[in-house]
């Protein structure tokens, strides 16, 4: 067996740097190239991350410097709280978005009741009752729903959906917040569904080990224990579900009507924050109040949805049962 | 059967009855779901279908886009998406390599975790505004496809970013603690044993981001994509067609919105082939590495 | 369990010096000194938390890993301090190789997790690289199971085969020193029997530090046994000695079960 080759292959390559591979009265030092190497390596990984943080940071930056610009020719009380969105009246523009907040409300409280049922019911369907072969084709069709772009299923709506509603429920038109509440949820329930699994799918078998052990069968570990067990990441899947309800733009700009009115029937339009910001944004010049007016709008909706994710992150971390005891 | 052997068993049937109904019901839940997908790709197939031929796929719109195909916008998009791809995969891969292996625990990393979850969630209109705010306004770079690809990539970039931590988290602290105590640096032991280990965590999380940025209007509505345009672009500073936004106007917009019909379908049809093609790669990417007995 | 071929002289190849180390403020380990011979097999011995894995991880500096600890003290190796200025851990980790609690291959071929360790340090050249990988699985005694399959994954290996491709993974470094922290607790007693007979042939070349939560194996295996408790070193000796005629009362209570 070549006793030091190894060894001397390093000392080779530490001479050959102008380093000492003999030992020294200070210590070893067969150092130079490699850790000259590391700290490189070190330095430029923590540059991109810098990057990636400013530029998240950019983003906020920007929206609330355009936005914040309304609030010096217009009151942020009249913005919130009226209802009077006539942002292309000549003589009197009016930015109230009331209307507005109210749509989006609406649209997400509506989504939120048709997808938590569906999201969970399949979340449970999944974890708890499906044969894993079954399984293994279900979960990559809920995800295969989530992919589908905004704009396609915004086009389904208008196209088909519509129509249909008008005609079978005899209402003057299809384009309502129902409609747009139906396909959100569509959008929603992936969302809920793969978090509230996954939940499922982290609660220790232990505790359903010990329920079986006492004769329960399995519906009533699910229910008395399992999602119990879950509930903290369930939690979390509905509120971003609804997050994701509430911030979606195609969908409610094609489908929930485009009037600015806070409605007051299923059946009526609605023009939530993202449809707005989308629908007039390419018409505006660049500078005005009314663009202005826009970012503002987006930053309420920014608001809005930041509310949400820090709601869920909240869940998660607060009513995280704590895991099963190590030996 | 005494009574309380009678009272017992109707107990348990009881309970048995209960169990039925519930499972019933998550089961009925499911099929709704998958129902309301399969319906829907079915239903978009069966429209789209005989729109799709070879003119449809390589010839510029014509005729007030009743007629002719939808060549620039497949490119657009292609362009828009590859340029997307170019910004956010090495940011975000070299982003969440230092997340993972070089920063220590504490309260800042756990405020920048908590930052890309947040933006995670953002509306895509947001980005929208964003990018024209800086990209094409600040940078003067007007409605580009550098403004849109600019604006897709970050939209994208929270994801890859998580989506790769995630996947290095997942390879066992006890490989770069056999790499290390065999004399190799931490940057060694990244490039040889982690990330190879987390490649495949890696690319499903790439392209399930670059399919979302296929499939998204709101960022390039205003920064990037136009309805219409004679040439296909010469220079990334010029505008584009995008098959999402192409659908979204011949849909709400057009001068002929009955006629194009047809081809609207087609659109349709080709997009979500383009990002269900890319999210069934992802699955199964991820399936594969599943079946191989990796750790 | 003395064996014929130690040699006559004893010559140190570590010596460890008032040795103190700290999580943050807590000291874990207590003013210890030792020498750990040159090819001969020394067992770390004692109850659980005693600070002998620890101990063990200060000799190729696995503890560095961990945030907040601190030395004091040295640790020579053949007279050169390891905890000295300028001192990269790298460097020491290629003369002292280590050999975990659970086996853990790289998800690779058997080949490719042997040739890791040389790969890295500049061998390219295939023919070389063969020699390496097929002299230390002879010496982990894994060649004649693995020879013709060495493009497998290392993952399909039963445990046994992959603890003893764990050291060969660390020979083919050909360290000087060969750390084993508790390399059977998660062993059969067969694949058990093997490493044990494996170790104490690899002593004629290596020197072996191993650290055992179970007597009889220290008994079996080793030349010189240390015991610990509650981070600090009771006793240290020849192996036979400490187990039949142990010099403290701490010592005899462990061994004769009494805690621990």
């Amino acid at each position: 067996m070549e006793a030091m080759s190894i060894s001397d292959t390093a000392a080779e390559a530490a001479r050959g740097l102008g380093v000492k591979a003999e030992k020294p009265a200070g210590g070893v030092h067969l150092t130079a190239w490699t850790e000259r190497g590391d700290a490189t390596a070190r330095r430029f990984f923590t540059a991109t991350a810098l990057i990636s943080l400013v530029i998240m940071t950019l983003i906020m930056i920007f929206l609330f410097q355009e936005g914040l610009g309304l609030f010096k020719t217009y009151s942020i009380t009249d913005f919130l709280f009226t209802n009077e969105w006539y942002p292309t009246d000549e003589a009197n523009p009016a930015y109230g978005i009331l209307a507005l907040i109210m749509g989006s409300i609406m649209v997400t409280l509506l989504s939120s009741l048709i997808a938590i049922p569906l999201g969970v019911g399949s979340a449970l369907y999944l974890s708890a009752v499906a044969r894993p072969r079954v399984r293994e084709w279900v979960k990559p069709g809920i995800e295969l729903l989530a992919s589908l772009p905004s704009v396609v299923l915004g086009f389904v709506g208008m196209i088909v959906i519509a129509p249909f509603m008008q005609k079978v429920l005899d209402i003057p038109t299809g384009l309502n917040i129902l409609n747009a509440s139906f396909i959100l949820a569509l959008m929603a329930i992936p969302t809920i569904s793969s978090i509230s699994e996954d939940a499922m799918y982290n609660v220790p078998k232990e505790w359903l080990e010990a329920s079986y052990a006492l004769g329960a069968n399995r519906w009533e570990t699910v229910w008395n224990v399992w999602i119990p067990g879950a509930l903290s990441g369930m939690g979390t899947g509905v509120v971003l579900g609804m997050a994701r309800a509430m911030g979606e733009t195609m969908v409610v700009l094609m489908v929930a009507g485009g009037a600015a009115q806070i409605p007051t029937s299923l059946f009526q339009s609605a023009r939530p924050l993202p449809a707005t910001i989308a629908a007039e944004m390419g018409e505006t010049p660049v500078g005005t109040e009314h663009y202005f007016a826009l970012f503002a709008i987006g930053i309420v909706l920014f608001l809005m949805t930041l509310a949400f994710s820090l709601l869920a992150a909240y869940i998660s971390k607060r009513f995280q049962m704590k895991g099963s005891a190590t030996l | 059967m005494s009574n309380d052997q009678a009272a017992y068993t109707r107990h348990l049937r009881s309970r048995k009855i209960k169990e039925l109904v519930a499972f019933s019901l998550f089961r009925l839940t499911a099929v709704i779901v998958i129902g309301s997908l399969g319906g829907i790709i079915l239903f978009l197939f069966m429209q789209g279908i005989s729109a799709i031929n070879w003119t449809f796929l390589t010839d510029v719109p014509r005729n007030a886009m009743t007629q002719g195909g939808i060549f620039p916008a497949i490119v657009g998009t292609l362009l828009l998406t590859a340029g997307a791809m170019l910004v956010a995969l090495p940011l975000g891969v070299a982003s969440a390599i230092y997340l993972s292996e070089y920063a220590t625990e504490g309260r800042i990393l756990t405020i920048i975790r908590l930052g890309i979850q947040n933006l995670a969630g953002v509306p895509s209109v947001i980005f929208g505004l964003f990018g024209l705010a800086l990209f094409c306004v600040f940078f003067k770079f007007g409605i580009s496809v550098l403004s849109g690809s600019l604006t897709l990539g970050f939209l994208i970039l929270p994801t890859v970013i998580s989506a790769s931590e995630e996947a290095l988290r997942q390879v066992p602290a006890t490989f770069r603690e056999a790499s290390l105590a065999l004399g190799a640096t931490r940057w060694q032991t990244i490039r040889k044993v982690v990330l190879p280990a987390a490649l495949p965590g890696v690319l499903t999380g790439s392209i399930l981001g670059v399919g979302r940025a296929a499939g998204e209007t709101a960022p390039i509505m205003f920064t990037a994509a136009t309805f219409y345009t004679l040439r296909l672009p010469g220079s990334p500073l010029d505008e584009v067609m995008a098959l999402p936004f192409h659908i979204y106007v011949l849909a709400t917009a057009g001068t002929h919105i009955e006629q194009t019909r047809p081809l609207q379908y087609g659109t349709v049809l080709v997009l979500i082939t383009l990002v269900l093609g890319m999210c069934l790669s992802a699955i199964i990417i991820r399936a594969r590495m599943r079946r191989k007995k990796r750790w | 369990m003395v064996d014929s071929k130690v040699p006559n002289h004893r010559e140190p190849v570590l010596q460890v010096e008032h040795l103190n180390f700290y999580y943050g403020d807590f000291k874990a380990l207590k003013d210890i000194s030792m020498d750990i011979q040159r090819n001969l097999v020394t067992a770390f011995i004692g109850p659980s938390g005693c600070g002998k894995s620890t101990f063990l991880r200060l000799f190729n500096r696995m503890n560095d890993l961990i945030p907040g600890t601190r030395v004091e003290g040295s640790v020579l190796l053949d007279g050169d301090d390891l905890y000295g200025q300028g001192v990269d851990p790298a460097s020491i980790r290629r003369r002292i190789g280590m050999v975990f609690q659970k086996p853990n291959p790289f998800p690779k071929s058997i080949y490719a997790n042997v040739a890791y360790g040389p790969r890295l340090h500049g061998i390219k050249d295939r023919s070389r690289l063969d020699e390496v990988v097929e002299n230390a699985l002879k010496s982990a005694a894994l060649w004649n199971e693995v020879a013709d399959i060495l493009n497998q994954s290392a993952m399909e290996l039963s445990g046994g085969q992959q603890q003893r491709l764990c050291i060969a993974r660390a020979l083919a470094m050909e360290p000087e020193i060969l750390l084993m922290d508790e390399p059977t607790s998660a062993l059969d007693p067969i694949a058990t029997a093997r490493i044990e007979e494996l170790v104490k042939e690899l002593k004629t070349h290596y020197t072996v530090v191993i650290v055992t939560h179970n007597m009889q194996q220290a008994a079996r295996v080793s030349d010189e046994t240390a015991f610990f408790y509650m981070g600090e070193l009771i006793e240290m000796g020849n192996t036979e000695k400490l187990f039949t005629r142990p010099g403290k009362a701490q010592t005899e209570q462990y061994i004769t079960g009494r805690f621990g």
